[in-house]
């Protein structure tokens, strides 16, 4: 669209009185562009970019972790360091004592073997690791129902830990306290895999796919 | 009626008025348990939280007839609760399965209109965010949250001790529908005896046979609200008081947590 087509342009000429009124307009047009343009990008930018990396406090585990090497070249099964007491209750993280049977003298020459044996072993002290799948206060779980009784497998909410190798950073909101890993890696939750996230609307499709009824207190306490 | 109304569970309790003494561990039991929270010492004596609350009347006789009676009232579980049907959040619900009316802190907004609606008065708001003397926080029961300032609670019949005996039933292999049996604070704190916990549905349950005692009664049987908690009693004052004059317990002294009598 030009000024020539313009019923306007004789009284513009009058007001704005430059030489050249078609640059001026061009100008003003491709700066308001630019405005909008660079406006929209920057505010994009800071809530996808900025804001989720300012939202998360990044820490790191007490001591790095490898599975793989657990399971493969110490060939242990998952059960036997994540077990089921006898009343049903669920053994997530494993005492420092099971430890014991093989790390009592340090296995290799690492400054982390060194902390667990010294530090950990030796006094007895259990590993204050940061539990990524650990719910808020209100939230009530027990893996025997879902395991036992549904035979639902580890990896539909956890994925795939056993094949790891090492521990990311344990990302904690900085709002709310909890743990990155329940809200799921994009930024409106979830992600590509149904155990990307564990936020109650998780818990609410599977229990109402597979009718097990949904009243307030089965799953707050 | 509900398609569900003969399935699952009626949990209910019954508290004989003639074996309690009014010593109030079952307050104490239930305070514990719950992570019932001790309001500020400079707080008002009506706005403490006691899920159960032993109230204090008597028989109405001249002395050497004169004798108290004391009324434990915890949440009677109503079928046709009216704070249900008044909350406008919905963060009330009657769990079908359980016969239990259960409160979700999370989805409170504080408003009262339960407290308000509730004609047992066994509704507490929080008036004060929770706070434990130094070192008693250490004892807080995990299975149960301790709520915020700002939102109302009740008595759910210890619904964490029905979780970890719904949790143990499922480690065992038992069915899901299957009704667990489990005992709540309170019952197993009575050194008296008084309270019995049990599903109603269940014939060969105490009960079921509490429920046909002829000392049998509830409070303020005649509003409708169908409540879950029987009271025993074979004294006829007793029964008129817990019957159509509650009015008089609520306008007695309660005995509070730490032995005080507070209004």
């Amino acid at each position: 669209m030009t000024h020539d087509d313009d019923g306007l342009r004789p009284r513009l000429e009058i007001i704005t009185a430059t030489t050249d009124p078609n640059a001026r307009s061009r100008s003003r047009r491709i700066a308001g562009a630019l405005f909008v343009v660079l406006g929209l990008a920057t505010g994009l930018a800071a809530g996808w970019l900025a804001l989720p990396a300012l939202l998360y406090g990044r820490q790191e585990q007490p001591l790095p972790f490898n599975h793989l090497v657990h399971v493969e070249a110490a060939s242990m099964s998952c059960e036997a360091c994540h077990i089921f007491a006898v009343d049903g209750s669920f053994r997530g993280i494993p005492a420092t004592a099971g430890c014991v049977d093989c790390h009592a003298e340090q296995q290799g020459a690492t400054e982390a073997e060194r902390i667990l044996v010294e530090e950990y072993i030796a006094t007895g002290r259990e590993i204050p690791w940061l539990v990524y799948a650990r719910q808020p206060d209100n939230v009530y779980f027990s893996h025997a129902p879902h395991v036992r009784r549904a035979g639902l497998e580890c990896r539909r909410c956890h994925g795939d830990r056993g094949t790891s190798t090492g521990t990311p950073p344990y990302e904690v909101n900085r709002i709310t306290g909890y743990s990155h890993a329940l809200w799921g890696p994009r930024i409106q939750g979830g992600g590509p895999n149904e155990w990307d996230s564990m936020k109650m609307s998780d818990c609410v499709d599977c229990h109402a796919a597979s009718g097990v009824q949904d009243h307030c207190l089965m799953c707050h306490k | 009626m509900h398609a569900t109304e003969n399935t699952g569970a009626r949990y209910a309790m019954a508290i004989d008025l003639d074996k309690c003494t009014g010593c109030g561990a079952c307050m104490v039991a239930c305070a514990v348990e719950n992570n019932v929270a001790v309001p500020p010492p400079a707080a008002a004596a009506n706005r403490g939280l006691t899920w159960m609350a032993v109230h204090r009347t008597d028989n109405g006789q001249e002395w050497p007839a004169h004798r108290p009676v004391f009324i434990p009232i915890p949440c009677q579980q109503c079928e046709h609760a009216p704070c249900i049907h008044v909350c406008p959040v919905t963060a009330v619900q009657l769990d079908e399965s359980t016969g239990i009316v259960g409160q979700v802190p999370a989805r409170c907004m504080g408003c009262r209109y339960c407290m308000a609606a509730c004609p047992y008065h066994a509704r507490y708001f929080n008036y004060f965010d929770p706070t434990w003397p130094e070192g008693l926080e250490e004892t807080l029961n995990p299975d149960v949250a301790p709520r915020m300032r700002g939102v109302a609670e009740k008595c759910n019949f210890c619904h964490g001790r029905l979780d970890r005996a719904r949790e143990r039933a499922a480690a065992e292999g038992r069915p899901a529908d299957e009704v667990v049996a489990y005992v709540p604070a309170c019952v197993e704190a009575c050194p008296h005896g008084a309270i019995t916990f049990g599903d109603s549905r269940d014939p060969a349950s105490p009960m079921a046979q509490l429920a046909r005692d002829p000392r049998a009664f509830r409070l303020l049987e005649a509003l409708g609200t169908g409540p879950k908690v029987t009271y025993l009693s074979a004294d006829p004052a007793v029964r008129r008081v817990g019957l159509s004059r509650l009015d008089m317990v609520r306008g007695a002294t309660a005995v509070t947590a730490d032995g005080a009598e507070g209004a």
